[in-house]
């Protein structure tokens, strides 16, 4: 044997250790990124919630502003403030939001719920659309129902996701008798969890999903009818075709599956796209996810909640990083095993 | 061995092509990529297509299954295939449809130039022959495996069990193409059509390849439809002859009429430009001036006569010269060997 064992763990056990390594200090770069653009602009939470005092006609001394400093631990150097909001976040405190003042943690986890779904929503919208689309437009290429599905594709990429919300709320309330603009409807909101009210849930959160899911399924899409456009030509299907495999059969196999690298490689950038994508839906639809909280923290300058919510979305990039890392390892071998 | 001294004795041709036209369709106009050709393939026997490239042979031998790429069409001709149950023009038949798809990899199969590319890099050499294996019978796949494991044995490659967990791009040259091989040969196919199936390889490789190609012809008395730009490969292996020339076959016949009483100046011309262990040391190797044109832009009369030292002005850029039979069997279509039409 030309080829040595080159160390105790196997192939994909290196892969996955390596992946894991990286991501780790991904998220350790953009906390100190989010926690130097938090301090970016000119004031801080103190300066600005005296100009709210001073506007509404309080008073604040200067003693005051400097106590008030001190006990928020306003006046430390930066560096300083950043160890102490690291450890703590390591701990599982995130600290207290300045402006609402209530734990950070609490404010998150009561939207990251809904957040999720409705990314994940989107995601799975875009994916279940794309996959059949992406083919059929690849292996009826020139036909009338492509051209169809292209120039859809192409509008629903142009329309802003505010104006389809706008439009998919007076639809929905004319015809259907759903008000888009809360969660639940107001005979649900106080009640104990049922099978009616996970209906009325999901009557609710299908539109502002598909509306998410529509901007990334009409990228996926045209990005797999590229490749696989590229991969059809290819000798190993014309091989499959010489074969005596069925058409639709021979192309769902082969080319798909290769078509489908990049196509797995974009739920990584996908998934942060789809939560931050959901900020002007969820202000139009009123949706308490994360985006209009992030809004409003950077707004008020409310360091502690903004730089949480940050690190949550690159934890979920890097999440969906990984995820789609390990699943190109499962698809291709050719990544599995060589490096 | 029987049905090998059987299939001989009737003598009848296993795969028959007559006059096939294929086109497809360019941005500029319509290509004559296959413009009538015909011959017949013998079983048990090795017929060597041979043409410089361009000349319209692949799309000829895609064109047999019925699995040219869009844009393509046969517009004219018949394949007639001899089976148990009879003869049956594959022209007749839907590409896609469950006739055509059993004569694919059962009746005849197909061997690529490019063994690399030609199997999926994603998936397992083993999947791809015991889908082959299960796409023409009922087996299971452990019974598939077994013969999957069988035919890579037959091919003669070590290790089959090893080789079958591979993927293409981890075998080298010679074992992928071993491997194509076996997958082609799992539906038993009475013809296969190899495409240039040793261009790829070094030349030890394609000397194995190709005595392997030999010995398996002779063991199962398929018949061998060779295709080649490469006259050494033609000499190695082949019993019959057709010379291609954009689209048409410009002659025919035994390989050995062809290579010591070749008539047409475009076999002459390929001929002479192959080395030879007997030429002269420091002779200069003929070549032929000139590339094949773009078949768009096909010369009138005779296709080969901008490139043909001895064309006759006003007959060769004029007319299509006919078929003309120089032995049985051998037959040429060059103006030099008919009298000019009474016109």
């Amino acid at each position: 044997m030309t080829h040595r064992v080159r160390s105790a763990i196997g192939p994909v056990a290196r892969f996955i250790c390596r992946r894991l390594a990286i991501g780790l200090l991904t998220i350790w770069a953009i906390s100190v990124l989010s926690f130097t653009i938090i301090q970016l602009p000119p004031g801080d939470f103190v300066s600005n919630y005296v100009a709210r005092l001073s506007q509404t006609g309080g008073v604040g001394t200067a003693e005051d502003v400097a106590r008030l400093r001190a006990d928020l631990g306003l006046d430390r150097p930066a560096y300083v403030r950043y160890v102490h909001w690291a450890w703590n976040v390591l701990h599982g405190d995130f600290g207290r939001s300045l402006d609402l003042e209530r734990p950070v943690s609490e404010l998150i986890s009561e939207r990251l719920g809904l957040t999720l779904l409705v990314a994940l929503g989107g995601l799975f919208f875009a994916w279940v659309f794309a996959l059949p689309i992406g083919i059929y437009c690849a292996s009826h290429r020139g036909s009338i129902a492509e051209y169809v599905l292209t120039v859809i594709g192409m509008v629903g990429m142009a329309v802003p996701a505010f104006l389809l919300s706008l439009f998919a709320m007076y639809v929905a309330f004319r015809y259907f008798d759903v008000d888009l603009g809360t969660v639940q409807s107001p005979q649900y909101l106080d009640a104990p969890a049922s099978l009616g009210k996970t209906v009325d849930l999901i009557r609710h959160l299908i539109l502002p999903t598909a509306i998410l899911g529509l901007g990334a399924m009409t990228r996926l899409f045209r990005i797999l009818r590229a490749n696989l456009l590229d991969e059809i030509g290819k000798p190993y299907v014309v091989t499959a075709r010489a074969k005596g495999m069925r058409e639709l059969a021979l192309i769902v196999k082969y080319p798909t599956r290769i078509a489908l690298n990049p196509f797995v490689s974009t739920v990584g950038l996908m998934l942060p796209q789809l939560v931050s994508g959901s900020l002007i839906i969820s202000l139009v639809m009123s949706l308490p996810t994360l985006g209009p909280l992030l809004l409003r923290a950077l707004l008020a300058q409310d360091m502690f909640l903004a730089g949480a919510i940050m690190l949550v979305l690159a934890t979920l990039t890097v999440v969906g990083m990984l995820i789609s890392d390990l699943l190109l390892a499962w698809l291709d071998p050719r990544i599995r095993l060589q490096y | 061995m029987l049905d090998r001294a059987a299939a001989v004795l009737d003598a009848q041709p296993v795969l028959e092509v007559r006059d096939l036209r294929v086109h497809f369709d360019d941005y500029d106009g319509i290509v004559r990529a296959v413009d009538g050709v015909s011959f017949q393939v013998m079983p048990g026997r090795t017929v060597g297509i041979v043409g410089e490239s361009g000349c319209g042979k692949s799309v000829m031998a895609r064109s047999i299954l019925r699995i040219v790429d869009r844009g393509s069409r046969v517009v004219g001709g018949s394949v007639l295939l001899r089976r148990r149950s009879g003869v049956e023009d594959l022209m007749q038949l839907e590409p896609d449809s469950r006739p055509m798809r059993e004569i694919r990899g059962r009746e005849i199969a197909l061997v690529f130039q490019e063994p690399m590319t030609s199997f999926s890099p994603v998936h397992t050499v083993g999947s791809q022959i015991i889908e082959a294996v299960r796409l023409h019978s009922g087996s299971s796949r452990a019974e598939a495996r077994r013969e999957a494991i069988r035919q890579l044995e037959h091919v003669g490659t070590p290790h089959p069990g090893y080789i079958m967990e591979q993927y293409a791009w981890q075998l080298s040259g010679g074992l992928r193409q071993r491997a194509m091989l076996a997958m082609a040969l799992v539906g038993g196919p009475s013809v296969l059509i190899a495409d240039e199936p040793t261009t790829a390889l070094d030349v030890t490789t394609q000397a194995q390849v190709l005595e392997l190609l030999h010995s398996l012809q002779h063991q199962s008395g398929m018949a061998l439809m060779l295709i080649t730009h490469d006259f050494g490969v033609v000499a190695q292996i082949a019993d019959d002859v057709v010379v291609m020339y954009l689209g048409r076959v410009v002659e025919q016949g035994p390989a050995d009429a062809i290579f010591h009483d070749p008539r047409h100046p475009y076999t002459r011309a390929l001929l002479s430009s192959m080395p030879s262990v007997i030429a002269k040391p420091r002779a200069r190797l003929a070549t032929l001036p000139g590339a094949v044109p773009h078949p768009l832009n096909r010369p009138p009369g005779c296709a080969f006569h901008p490139r043909c030292a001895s064309a006759i002005p006003g007959r060769c850029d004029r007319d299509t010269p006919r078929q003309s039979v120089v032995q049985p069997s051998h037959s040429v279509n060059c103006h030099l060997y008919h009298e000019a039409d009474p016109t």
